[in-house]
């Protein structure tokens, strides 16, 4: 039923900046998730030490401890990230391009 | 006891996936009956039992069933969602591991957290603008709905049996951890509770069961974790210092211990964890009960949020734990062992803060949480037989409305028996491996399936088909081959497989499959599908026609 639309709007060139935009936005986002992810692992089966080594000799605290939160506080605000861009400049850009389609 | 002990580390060494959402280990103790507890929880089940009550006038059509009519905010979606995601199991499992080994306790709790900032951005959007009830709705949207439907339900009730077995067990030993109860009382009862919210309150209820006992646990872990930094003056440097000087592992508690073996096994678990969450279909389908993208959106940002907090704060009721629990002859017995083992650390530590009522609290809390993870684990496993199976595969999609409703509820009564009588079947069973396997599963069937389906033009039914049973049979035959089964539960000396964890491979496996067999797939209904790939993916990338809230 909305087939004629949607072919409309796959021709549109806003459509494809919005596409284009926001996967790139999402894809860059997840390979920094991804990356941060990966190399903790890294580090902790080959340089665990480093992780073990103490911030200052006074201070029982580990590197691991601000890496480990880090790493969870990241995963926090990349999603803000995404969700603060995707649900205000992109979805202006989406809404536009609907309202295009169904005038 | 000793042995026991030993055996119970060992235990959470071969199983961390266990600890997100599945069953307490080992040999557990039957402690004294513990009426607060038994109070606390009989509120919760009074209150969760009124809104099912009120969400049942509200429940008429398929639409609010399945999804609550899609009347829930991102913000309670992310309650929700994090809900699931905070098990009883996460809770005392977790705690207790950083009081067994201190930082290893957090390496876990980050490789559940990654997952969904990867979620939000790749799946989320699309999956909310596509689906309708189901995941199965957005796999077979331009492919052969009987095929790819009946490999869906399958992949859903293959996961959901595993995950409700795992669950089934964990609630009958933590009630005698807890309560002081009998198994089979645990059993029996949850399986009856989870049937009447699932029943009459369809996803409506089993939201706000899963929000109640978010906050509910949030507010209790936030209690402790606050009582363990008001003891060291709020002094993280303190905090750690004294548990160093207690603990029988001394500084090592610090830094990574002997968990993650190798790179492989990490990474495999990795990928397990991250990609089994985009694939589990009671969490796929609270993307569905939300209005629109905008609120999904919202929703992953909301859990991320509750999640990640949950985990910091298990952190610190770990180490709190140490400081006051193992440092008080009251909670452990004559040689020296926690009382009722490792995973109690949490709850003695509620006792040591709070007292005897802050103590049936927090056990009340923790049996709750089992509940609300089965409600919804019993809704999906519902709407893949009446929405997937009798719908679309039996009927064609000519069903009404009303008799799908009457399946969906029918099914909803048999998965409740099936759970007791599994519960039962299985309480003397090593199940460590078992929602290891629902996420190896739900990682290389399912969401292989959905993703290619939503981004890869080329995907036939064929492909998707041979690939998806491909990465079903490969993850549980080397889940079989593996440590945790082939050596753990048969008792053989050598694994045939290496790795605790298939994912890597199992994914491996089902991706490979995919691609080839939809590339050397010319049939028509190949061509049909690749041609229904751009009105797919405008929709899933504006959200036009896609299917809205339902007004009332």
């Amino acid at each position: 039923m909305h087939d004629d639309m949607y072919r409309r709007i796959q021709a549109s060139p806003h459509f494809q900046e919005l596409v284009s935009k926001r996967e790139r936005f999402a894809w860059i986002l997840s390979a920094i998730m991804l990356g941060l992810y990966v190399a903790f692992i890294l580090l902790i089966a080959f340089v665990p030490e480093l992780l073990g080594a103490r911030i200052s000799p006074d201070s029982p605290t580990t590197w691991g401890i601000p890496i480990g939160v880090g790493v969870i506080l990241s995963a926090f605000v990349l999603t803000g990230v995404y969700v603060q861009r995707a649900n205000g400049e992109f979805d202006t850009m989406n809404q536009a391009i609907l309202d295009e389609v169904q005038k | 006891m000793i042995a026991r002990i030993l055996t119970a580390i060992g235990l959470l060494a071969v199983a961390p996936a266990l600890w997100a959402a599945g069953a307490i280990e080992g040999e557990v103790q039957r402690q004294p009956l513990n009426t607060s507890a038994i109070v606390m929880f009989l509120a919760f089940v009074g209150a969760t039992l009124y809104i099912t009550y009120w969400a049942s006038k509200r429940n008429s059509s398929t639409s609010d069933f399945y999804t609550a009519g899609g009347s829930i905010t991102g913000f309670q979606n992310g309650l929700a969602i994090a809900g699931d995601y905070m098990s009883a199991a996460s809770f005392l499992g977790i705690s207790a591991l950083v009081f067994s080994s201190g930082y290893d306790g957090l390496i876990y709790s980050i490789g559940f957290l990654v997952g969904w900032p990867v979620i939000l951005f790749l799946i989320a959007e699309r999956l909310r603008n596509l689906g309708k009830y189901t995941f199965a709705d957005v796999a077979s949207y331009r492919l052969g709905q009987t095929q790819i439907r009946t490999l869906s339900a399958s992949g859903s009730l293959v996961v959901v049996a595993f995950y409700l077995i795992a669950q089934m067990v964990g609630a009958g030993k933590l009630i005698q951890l807890l309560f002081g109860l009998d198994y089979h009382i645990a059993v029996i009862l949850v399986g009856i509770l989870m049937v009447l919210y699932v029943l009459f309150g369809g996803m409506l209820a089993t939201t706000w069961v899963q929000i109640i006992k978010a906050v509910l646990l949030l507010s209790g872990a936030s209690f402790m974790a606050l009582m363990v930094m008001k003891h060291v003056d709020f002094d993280f440097a303190r905090l750690f210092t004294e548990a160093i000087a207690v603990h029988p592992k001394g500084e090592a508690i610090m830094s990574p211990g002997g968990l993650v073996k190798d790179p492989i096994s990490a990474i495999s678990l990795g990928l397990a964890l991250m990609f089994g969450t985009a694939g589990l279909p009671h969490i796929l389908m609270r993307f569905f009960t939300v209005s629109d993208a905008k609120e999904a959106r919202k929703s992953v940002f909301y859990a991320t949020g509750f999640i990640g907090y949950f985990y910091i704060l298990t952190f610190i009721i770990g180490f709190g734990a140490i400081l006051l629990v193992s440092t008080n002859p009251a909670f452990k017995d004559a040689a020296g062992a926690l009382l009722g083992g490792n995973n109690m650390a949490a709850i003695h530590l509620a006792n040591a803060v709070g007292g005897s009522w802050f103590l049936g609290f927090i056990s009340a809390v923790a049996f709750a949480t089992i509940l609300a993870v089965v409600s919804g684990l019993t809704l999906a496993g519902a709407s893949a037989v009446s929405h997937d199976l009798y719908a679309s595969v039996f009927k064609k999609g000519k069903a009404n409305e009303k008799d799908e409703l009457r399946v969906s509820k029918i099914t909803t009564v048999c998965l409740g028996v099936l759970a007791i009588f599994l519960g039962i079947a299985f309480e003397k069973q090593n199940i460590a491996f078992m929602v290891g396997l629902a996420f190896s599963i739900a990682a290389s069937c399912n969401f292989p399936v959905l993703f290619l389906s939503m981004y890869w033009k080329n995907l036939s039914t064929r492909g998707a088909m041979i690939g998806g049973w491909l990465g079903l049979i490969t993850a549980v035959t080397l889940m079989i081959l593996g440590p945790t089964v082939w050596v753990q539960v048969l008792g053989n000396a050598e694994a045939i497989f290496p790795y605790e964890y298939p994912a890597l491979f199992s994914m491996a496996v089902a991706f490979a499959g995919i691609w080839f067999f939809s590339v050397t797939d010319k049939s028509v209904a190949a061509g049909d599908a690749r041609a229904r790939f751009i009105p797919q993916f405008v929709r899933s990338q504006t959200g036009l026609g896609a299917s809205g809230a339902t007004a009332h």
